[in-house]
């Protein structure tokens, strides 16, 4: 089969899942087994695709053109394909994960969650194998619309003012900025594909440059760089799946992967090094993760914790890229794997002590590791990663960031992810230590044990891949070279 | 040959059966003869775009008159696709008006209604087909004057006052264009527009001139409803029939849009407004006016028939706005604008007739959760709402994009910067309505099951309005394509 | 002399400019549509004395007349009139129906009712 149907059919599977959802409304076990089954089957797919851009290839496929200029076109290089690859995995984790959450708290309207859900990773799929920024910018519209109707999917007030926040900042955002500044592209390299070596090379007015680098860094606000964070904390509102795969995986993902994808791609990291002198997108990122470090370690709420814990893992990757680098931005991309993989499981594991127990707060967490052994121990390897301690994933793409900030000698960076790490620890250490060493309060009484089997089994294996990641790190790194042989 | 005297067809045709609706009085039959007529004259409109989409024009003269002496009709491709225009929305919207119409005003009057709008329809096409300067003015007025018939033929009281205010300010604006066309002519001594543009090359810079081209800015500027001179269309839009609301919205406004394209690049010249006489700065002030104005003002709004008038508003400001970039691109944003936005606001004007004629009211506050009750029309005003905003794969997001191109390309980055912000402007108050209607808790009234579903012909004309909002926004030969060919043509 | 020798154009201006006047300051609807009435006739006679030319006469039933006015000037006024008429017409029956409506044709005391 050619090249060019696999990403089709990439792309139809998702989309043909949301039909046979729809259609299997009031089949509840048909209507999970859809879902798991176009998981499964994407995962084939996407991963039959790996190889071919391992070799060094980039397939391409033109769907159409809307007019001249404006053309729906995929190409596949190394970060999409890493990107694709996360996605499709999680889909199938989280799915099964869903399963057990969703019919352990007696969520309603399920059938809507799974179709939003299926057009969600459908888009994706989009952003990740887009070979331009017209279509980079459509899957991204996409993702944000699909992904409201899963915010607000309580439908309480609360939940429909979440929502309002996180469509307002996502949708005005992108269109104030993100959209300006593609058209702007378009007007001044007459392309908006993405090639090796960038296109704006051509430019010579460096304050244009910079003004566009400083609209997409805004523009993109799923990379949530502060002020830009706010949507990020009121997503959470959502069901723990929806926070899990899409504001730790998907949403957030999509959005520092179009920040590395615009700076190694459009710009390319040696033009924008020669001409960079205040290079405020490595501030900003740097404060971004340290104030978020902060809120993250004065908040009592589990999730409200794990969201500005994101938003400053988030900053790592855009000040990774920001260094500017092949090593560093090699070390973005890692820390786009190992993220994933570290966050989905903290929220896995905060989602599964919900269900348990219904708690929501740090402070009643005392003694729960000893009902939910696996629980907390998935959790507490979650935390290792993000805290960026060996043996995990964390470790391999905070070695390779700081690598970079070695190389071009900014201490700045470097201290900043010396202190970030700190906090980390601060932030997630006691919810461990308390988890298994303190004595439950007594009137508190610690629940009925381990959550749901689907769940427990999701947040394992994710744990798992934290540690297998760092353990053999063969595949991805082979696929990072790769992006380091575009960027350099 | 008849296909010889297509071009005169097409505005006689409406023209000689609104009398014999009056005759017939009787609303059905009348509803099924306007529907045929409108039908008919659709046909003719996409057999003249195909015989001028080749690039050859064609001129008909009245009565074998020949131009200077006599009228001259002159199809090319900017009309032909201005009557494709007017023509689709005709049709579609006549034939599903039948049930709607007939539950908002008194059936006696039915019948009157329908004459008025194929008179409406006339002076539409008329105004695009003329090529003789006070020929285009009568044509303006038989449109002007069957609207505010249409428009004073509802029920409720306050469409009468809505009607008089337009009477007033539409006649003003009529008026004004007739003194540009009689200065015209008296620089020239003659009114075809084409020989015009010829012979004014010689006088081009008399206050005679100059003073015509006021006249007529600030009259089109009136009748087509350009900030600040829109007072009349909110009121307009909101008291009227709703069908009424859907056909203006859809056609008129976007007439006159035409004829101020018409008379700045056919007549009096691109170089003579706005490299001599920097029109395009006054408009540019203007349509930057209409676009905050607008969009602020339709998030104020309870009603969405008003909120929907608000955006047109900010909307045609988009429109000026592409005229006042003053280049090739900026025109073809502002024709593709023309073409998408009558698309974009039937669809949601339909959808809002449907939620009418099932509750008989507009206003958003009574609306809360009628998703439950009415999902399709709901999802279909929320695909419309999507295109206006501009989200990508819609129509509005075709237009938007060349708007902001076109900016970029001509170096006005204050424009960009309006551009999106008046779209986070429409989010709002687009986003105000879905709200409303899909996430919150259901008002009683509306779980009401005496309520009486809307006509099945009302929903096929949304679907059709709402599907093709995506399909030009993903197919666009048609919008963007004709758009980019007129105004390589109008500018070279 | 100049001045005096356009007093037409004068007297157009002068028309237009009291029908505008009516227009906007007048609260009663039957006096706008005077005011709208006076401001058309000021065109009317812009387009006629736009047609006149001294000493010349009417190009009609005859083949040798040197020096004519326009007729075309006219026979545009003749429309615009018609125009005029079924605007006026259409006007007038609108404050018909809002006097039915409203009980009144001052403005101010509709805008309060609306």
């Amino acid at each position: 089969m050619s090249s060019g149907n696999l990403i089709l059919i990439a792309l139809i599977i998702p989309l043909a899942a949301t039909v046979l959802i729809a259609l299997a409304n009031k089949l509840p076990n048909l209507r999970e087994a859809i879902t798991l089954l176009s998981a499964v089957a994407l995962i084939i797919v996407v991963y039959s695709i790996l190889p071919l851009v391992l070799d060094g290839n980039s397939p391409g496929l033109l769907l159409f053109e809307i007019f001249p200029g404006l053309e729906i076109y995929f190409e596949l290089e190394p970060l999409g394909m890493l990107f694709a690859c996360i996605a499709s995995l999680l889909w199938l984790i989280n799915s099964i994960y869903s399963i057990g959450y969703m019919r352990g708290n007696n969520e309603s309207n399920q059938t809507r969650f799974y179709i939003f859900f299926a057009i969600a990773i459908f888009s994706t799929i989009g952003v990740a194998f887009a070979g331009n920024l017209v279509t980079l910018f459509i899957f991204y519209e996409v993702l944000t619309l699909s992904t409201y109707p899963l915010v607000t999917h309580k439908g309480t007030q609360d939940a429909i003012h979440g929502g309002r926040v996180y469509l307002g900042i996502l949708l005005s955002t992108s269109i104030c900025f993100f959209l300006s500044a593609i058209i702007w592209t378009n007007v001044l390299a007459d392309t908006t594909d993405f090639k090796t070596g960038g296109i704006l090379n051509h430019v010579n007015d460096n304050s244009i440059i910079l003004l566009l680098l400083l609209l997409y860094a805004y523009g993109i606000g799923k990379a949530a760089l502060m002020p830009m964070h706010k949507w990020l904390p009121a997503a959470m509102v959502a069901p723990t799946p929806v926070s899990a795969l899409l504001h730790a995986v998907a949403v957030v993902k999509a959005g520092v992967f179009s920040i590395v994808k615009i700076v190694s791609y459009i710009f390319s990291p040696a033009l924008l090094s020669d001409i960079i002198e205040l290079n405020f997108l490595l501030y900003l990122s740097g404060a971004t993760i340290i104030i978020a470090s902060i809120i993250a370690l004065k908040s009592d709420n589990l999730k409200r914790r794990l969201a500005y814990s994101t938003i400053s893992q988030l900053s790592y990757v855009i000040m990774a890229t920001a260094i500017l680098v092949p090593i560093s931005i090699m070390g973005a991309a890692m820390h786009i794997l190992a993220h994933a993989f570290g966050k989905i499981t903290l929220f896995f594991a905060a989602g599964s002590i919900y269900t348990a127990s219904g708690k929501t707060k740090v402070s009643e967490l005392d003694g729960i590791g000893r009902a939910m052994p696996w629980t907390m121990g998935a959790f507490a390897i979650g935390s290792l990663s993000m805290i960026g301690v060996p043996p995990t994933a964390g470790f391999l793409s905070k070695w390779f960031i700081l690598q970079g900030a070695f190389t071009i000698e900014s201490w700045f960076a470097v201290t900043v992810i010396v202190i970030s790490t700190l906090l980390n620890a601060a932030y997630f250490l006691p919810i461990v230590y308390m988890a298994f060493f303190k004595e439950a309060k007594s009137h508190n009484t610690i629940s009925n044990g381990e959550a749901p089997l689907p769940i427990v089994l999701a947040l394992c294996f994710t744990a798992l891949m934290t540690i297998v990641l760092f353990l053999y790190p063969v595949y991805a790194m082979q696929i990072l070279t790769l992006l380091t042989g575009n960027v350099s | 040959m008849l296909s010889n005297h297509l071009p005169i067809l097409q505005v006689v045709i409406p023209l000689i059966f609104a009398p014999v609706c009056v005759i017939l009085r009787n609303g059905t039959l009348s509803w099924v003869l306007a529907s045929l007529v409108s039908c008919i004259t659709f046909i003719i409109a996409c057999l003249l775009l195909t015989s001028v989409s080749g690039g050859n024009n064609i001129t008909y003269a009245l009565g074998g008159w020949v131009a200077p002496a006599g009228i001259e009709y002159h199809v090319d491709l900017l009309t032909a696709y201005m009557l494709l225009i007017i023509n689709a929305v005709a049709a579609v919207v006549v034939i599903a008006a039948r049930e709607s119409m007939a539950s908002e005003i008194a059936s006696d009057r039915l019948y009157l209604f329908y004459a008025a709008f194929l008179l409406n329809l006339t002076g539409l096409l008329g105004v695009v087909m003329t090529g003789d300067a006070f020929n285009l003015f009568v044509f303006i007025e038989i449109a002007s004057l069957s609207s505010y018939a249409m428009i004073s033929i509802s029920r409720d009281r306050r469409c009468l006052y809505a009607a008089f205010k337009y009477l007033i300010l539409g006649t003003i604006g009529a008026s004004f264009i007739l003194i540009s066309v009689g200065l015209l002519y008296a620089v020239t001594g003659t009114l075809n527009i084409f020989d015009l543009s010829d012979r004014l090359g010689n006088v081009e810079n008399t206050n005679t001139v100059i003073t015509a081209l006021i006249f007529f800015t600030i009259g089109i500027a009136i009748k087509a409803a350009i900030f600040p001179l829109h007072l009349w269309l909110p009121d307009a839009y909101t008291y009227s029939p709703v069908i009424v609301s859907t056909f203006l919205a859809g056609t008129t406004t976007k007439v006159f849009i035409y004829a101020l394209i018409r008379f700045i690049y056919s007549l009096f010249g691109y170089e003579f407004s706005f490299n001599q006489l920097v029109l395009n700065d006054l408009l540019m002030i203007l349509a930057c006016g209409a676009v905050l104005y607008g969009s602020i003002q339709a998030i104020r709004q309870d009603s969405i028939k008003r909120l929907l008038a608000y955006s047109s508003i900010a909307q045609i400001g988009y429109m000026v706005l592409g005229i006042s970039i003053a280049t090739e691109l900026g025109l073809a944003a502002s024709l593709a604008h023309v073409f998408n936005h009558a698309v974009i606001k039937v669809a949601l004007f339909l959808s809002v007739a449907c939620i009418i004629y099932r509750y008989n009211t507009e206003m958003i506050s009574q609306l809360h959760g009628i998703s439950k009750f009415m999902p399709y029309t709901s999802a279909c005003f929320l695909f419309g709402g999507l295109s206006l905003i501009g989200i990508p794969l819609t129509a509005g997001f075709t237009s938007k994009w060349l708007l902001i191109q076109a900016s970029f390309s001509a170096g006005y980055w204050s424009l960009v910067i309006i551009i999106v912000f008046s779209s986070i402007l429409s989010i709002l108050y687009v986003w105000k309505v879905v709200e409303a209607a899909y996430f919150k808790t259901p008002a009683v009234e509306l779980s009401n099951n005496n309520t009486q579903n809307a006509p099945r012909l009302l929903y096929i004309a949304l679907f059709i309005f709402v599907l093709a909002n995506l399909y030009f926004g993903t197919e666009t030969s048609v919008n963007i394509g004709f758009a980019k060919d007129i105004a390589y043509g109008l500018v070279n | 002399m100049e001045i005096l020798g356009l007093f037409n154009y004068w007297a157009v201006i002068f028309l237009m400019m009291s029908g505008l006047y009516i227009i906007i300051a007048h609260d009663n609807l039957v006096k706008k549509l005077i005011g709208i009435n006076i401001f058309q006739t000021s065109i009317f006679i812009l387009f006629i004395s736009l047609g006149k030319v001294s000493g010349g006469t009417a190009p009609v039933l005859t083949e040798s007349a040197q020096l004519y006015s326009s007729p075309l000037p006219h026979v545009l006024i003749l429309t615009a009139i018609v125009v005029g008429i079924s605007t006026t017409a259409l006007g007038l029956a609108i404050i018909i129906r809002i006097y039915k409506a409203f009980g009144t044709i001052e403005d101010n005391e509709i805008q309060q009712e609306l």
